[in-house]
């Protein structure tokens, strides 16, 4: 149980650190390689979690895929690959702020519902693919089906918008 | 292992991902905000099928690793066709409805 915590705060760091990277950084490729990082901690805190399934199609899905559709996105804008001092707009306090008052309400709510020390997660075994699949295909089948229709109909919209006529 | 412990780091994740969405000027930049709000949301929905012994939660999961996904491809799309039309990905260049 020590060593689950001590991963759990390494990993936290770490993700927090990258995701204050991923606003506060100059440069867009950085900033892009810095979401990685988050995501990869969040895989790593799956498997702490014994998802080990949802842990690797996050990382199949979100480093594998979704990062290059964003660099792709990078180059495709001609956004400046050198650091540039003009990514953020004027409003970098007042969003600190809308932030920061986020956070607080948020934190306080969670620890006033879930009291600290009263919500042990006691893990038995890591959650076996079959159960999930099981659960996706009799329970969920209708939201799955929904949701390959949506992915239909986002990849022919996206042809459809970025198409040069 | 707390419950506590993944929420208030996914409400944390959730919260860099408002500043980043309220204080970036490029459009590719806000969408990894957007990144990363549901990147938060994840570990909620994993921690709690932890907490409760149930994998609804990490189905849930899937699904959501599935609509940012497609949420991705369509936004890009959008923005690659606001930087051919306007020559800029910025979003403060787009107040073409503006009076």
């Amino acid at each position: 149980m020590i060593a689950q915590n001590v991963a759990f705060g390494i990993l936290a760091a770490a993700i927090i650190a990258a995701a204050i990277g991923v606003v506060r950084s100059n440069n867009v490729v950085h900033a892009a390689l810095y979401l990685v990082v988050v995501l990869a901690g969040g895989a790593a805190q799956f498997i702490l979690l014994g998802a080990e399934f949802v842990a690797w199609v996050q990382v199949l899905v979100y480093i594998g895929a979704v990062i290059v559709l964003f660099l792709f996105g990078i180059m495709l804008t001609r956004a400046p690959m050198r650091s540039e001092d003009d990514l953020d707009n004027d409003q970098r306090w007042p969003g600190l702020v809308a932030a920061l008052f986020l956070a607080g309400i948020l934190s306080s709510l969670l620890l006033d519902q879930w009291k600290w020390g009263a919500t042990e997660i006691e893990l038995t075994e890591p959650t076996r693919t079959t159960e999930i699949t099981s659960a996706i295909f009799r329970t969920y089948i209708i939201p799955f089906e929904v949701v390959g229709v949506l992915l239909l109909a986002s990849l022919v919209g996206a042809v459809l918008l970025a198409r040069k006529d | 292992m707390l419950l506590n412990q993944f929420l208030l780091l996914g409400a944390v994740l959730f919260c860099i991902g408002v500043y980043g969405v309220l204080v970036r000027r490029n459009s590719v930049l806000v969408l990894m905000s957007i990144e990363l709000m549901l990147a938060a949301v994840n570990i909620n929905l994993v921690a709690f099928s932890a907490y409760h012994d149930n994998v609804a939660g990490q189905a849930f999961a899937l699904f959501v690793l599935t609509i940012a996904a497609a949420e991705v491809g369509v936004g890009l799309a959008i923005v690659l066709l606001i930087y051919r039309n306007l020559r800029s990905a910025d979003l403060d260049d787009v107040d073409v409805l503006k009076g």
